[in-house]
């Protein structure tokens, strides 16, 4: 049999493949550069970046739970400047597809990241996280207000030519109304989920776990919940979505297909298997083999109803 | 582009070394053959999903056979896992990483390496090392060893003491050797007017109090810390700790260390 067809388009980012990495859980994509062709994924995107960089949270920033783990990173990056100069330069050397996750305190902020971005050369794509408190309205997260939400869209969208991913909160009541705002915005795509506000203490000290307090979970334990909003958000918006959410087989990824994504993006599994994403890649090429499916589209969105 | 293993290997020995202290060599010559002393690897306490993430250990030995030691106590469910894995099994392990000891470019001074605890593991490591330097030119290495009790340290003492090192050793139960800190014992080891460079790894206390000495005599000395850790190659930045020489940065032990000079930690 012929290879399977493994394209997928993201709102006008051509991918050879639907798997990608997570924001956060694969660094800037050099520290897996020993266990991973990085040419070979979809695309890698990086760590968030701001427009100066950030120290993050005081330590302890992680602590593990059921089947997941809680972060409290609290965005540590090196800022755009040093993004362009220093960790740019080294994914263009490797080919890869670069997608840049963005975070800001303002609108102001985000509209200045996707200038700057729009700008330099061997970025393919921008992926808006709008989990970030806005710091003028009080802290509350853009991605958990959906006039916030389409204002931030807008914004980016009004800076760059670049293809516009909004990265959802599923810390939200109704993300399918996130999610319109996003498309009304004139985002390209939405991908979801970031993690869920999740806590832990330990009852000796009856302290938290994380010196944040709280943090967000991310693991298999919330892929449920992820495939459920994936779907959800896929009936309700006509811009392809990626699903993002306890993948750690291609099983995993296949079910979020079926659920409604174009692509997936792999997360915490990195840190567990450093080589899950090409694995993951394998497996879900072996499966369009076994099922005999031309392409992996015949996949996405195929979930059987009734 | 290299290409690291992520494939499991095979064990080849599992010792229990004490009540709740245990060993297990496996084969990973990849591992092996790129391993510096102070290095550590990351290892899967079992296949599926919880626990979840792997742990952190630091590289006790490494076999001219291309196998890999971990030397580990029981303290929770990964470690109780990890203790019941028989020779013949099967273990996830991958690495090196982290940045190591670094080993002294001068040959004229004595060497001490202080571990407590668990913290004794890549110290035997670091000694295999350094034996072949410290003969030639006639100087002092010494061991000083501390455990809650004595039958902890009676084989891992006897090893250090076969690669010709001078040992003493402190029990927090005085079952054997010191009855006391390990601390304690570098006064009674450590002549004030020579030049020592010591290498530590224990309980933060005890290196504390370590450095304490250490300052005060103006001896150079490398600590090896530990953290929380998601992914031990600097990708979730999850094992940060504060950067005294920079208030707006942490350092990241994964990748910043696990070893540090003493004056790059914040001791306070
Ligand atoms: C670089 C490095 C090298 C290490 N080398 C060794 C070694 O050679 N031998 C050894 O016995 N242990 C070593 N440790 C500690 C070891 O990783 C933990 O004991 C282990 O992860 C505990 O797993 P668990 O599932 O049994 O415990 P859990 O149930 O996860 O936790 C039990 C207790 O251990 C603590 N703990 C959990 N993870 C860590 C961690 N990563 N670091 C420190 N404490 C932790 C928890 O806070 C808790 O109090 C090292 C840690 C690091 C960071
Ligand atoms: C340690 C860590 C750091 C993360 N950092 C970011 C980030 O900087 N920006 C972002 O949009 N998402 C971040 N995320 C969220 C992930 O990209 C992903 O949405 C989430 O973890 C769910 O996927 P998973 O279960 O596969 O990990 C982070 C997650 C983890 C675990
Ligand atoms: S453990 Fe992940 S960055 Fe250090």
């Amino acid at each position: 049999m012929t290879q399977p067809d493994l394209r997928v388009t993201i709102g006008g980012l051509e991918l050879p493949n639907p798997v990608m990495t997570a924001s956060g859980t694969f660094g800037y994509g050099e520290e897996f550069a020993s266990y991973v062709n990085l040419h070979r994924l979809g695309a890698v995107v990086v760590k968030g970046i701001s427009l100066q960089p950030r120290a993050g949270n005081p330590p302890p920033r992680i602590v593990e739970t059921a089947c997941g783990m809680l972060n409290a990173i609290g965005l540590e990056n090196v800022g755009v400047d040093r993004f362009l100069s220093e960790k740019l330069p080294y994914l263009r050397r490797a080919n890869a597809r670069v997608v840049v996750n963005v975070l800001g305190d303002s609108i102001d902020d985000y509209r200045a990241l996707a200038e700057r971005l729009s700008d330099a050369e061997g970025i393919s794509a921008l992926e808006i996280n709008i989990s970030c408190p806005n710091v003028k309205k009080g802290g509350v997260a853009f991605g958990t207000d959906a006039k916030m939400a389409r204002a931030v869209t807008e914004a980016v969208r009004n800076a760059t030519r670049l293809p516009v991913i909004v990265k959802l909160s599923p810390n939200v009541t109704d993300i399918t109304a996130i999610a319109s705002a996003a498309a009304d915005g004139g985002a390209d795509a939405v991908s979801l989920i970031n993690t869920l506000l999740g806590m832990a203490i330990d009852i000796r000290s009856r302290r938290p776990r994380l010196a944040n307090v709280v943090g967000g979970l991310s693991g298999p334990a919330v892929k449920p919940v992820a495939l459920r909003m994936v779907w959800q958000v896929a009936r309700t918006v006509s811009i392809p979505v990626v699903g993002i959410g306890g993948i750690t087989s291609a099983e995993d990824a296949i079910e979020f297909l079926i659920a409604g994504a174009t692509a997936v993006e792999v997360g915490t599994a990195n840190f567990i298997n450093p080589r899950a994403t090409e694995e993951i890649l394998a497996g879900l090429i072996a499966y369009l083999k076994e099922h005999r499916l031309a392409s992996v589209r015949e996949l996405i969105g195929s979930l059987q109803l009734g | 582009m290299e290409h690291s293993q992520t494939r499991t290997s095979e064990v080849v020995r599992s010792e229990r070394l004490g009540s709740d202290i245990f060993r297990l060599t496996v084969l990973a010559p990849w591992i092996a053959e790129a391993a510096q002393p102070g290095q550590f690897v990351m290892v899967q306490p079992a296949d599926g999903q919880d626990p979840l993430l792997r742990r952190p250990f630091s590289i006790h030995q490494v076999t001219g056979a291309g196998a890999v030691q971990i030397l580990f106590k029981v303290v929770g469910r990964g470690t109780s896992l990890l203790s019941r894995i028989r020779q013949g099994g099967q273990l996830n392990v991958i690495g090196p990483f982290g940045k190591g000891f670094a080993l002294p470019s001068g040959v004229e001074e004595n060497i001490c390496l202080i571990g407590g605890g668990m913290g004794i593991a890549p110290l035997l490591f670091l000694a295999k090392r350094l034996i072949g330097r410290s003969a030639v030119v006639g100087c002092r290495l010494v061991a000083l060893l501390g455990a809650r009790t004595g039958s902890e340290l009676t084989v891992l003492q006897g090893e250090f003491q076969q690669l010709g090192l001078a040992t003493a050793i402190a029990t927090d139960d005085g079952s054997s050797g010191h009855h006391g800190l390990v601390t304690q014992l570098m006064l009674q080891n450590m002549a004030p007017g020579d030049a020592w460079r010591v290498y530590t790894c224990g309980p933060h206390p005890m290196m504390r109090g370590v450095v304490e000495i250490c300052q005060g005599m103006a001896w150079p000395c490398q600590v090896s810390l530990e953290t929380m850790m998601a992914c031990g190659m600097g990708a979730c930045l999850g094992c940060a700790i504060t950067n005294p020489k920079d208030p707006n940065s942490y350092l990241h032990v994964c990748k910043d260390g696990p070893v540090f000079e003493m004056s790059e930690v914040a001791w306070r």
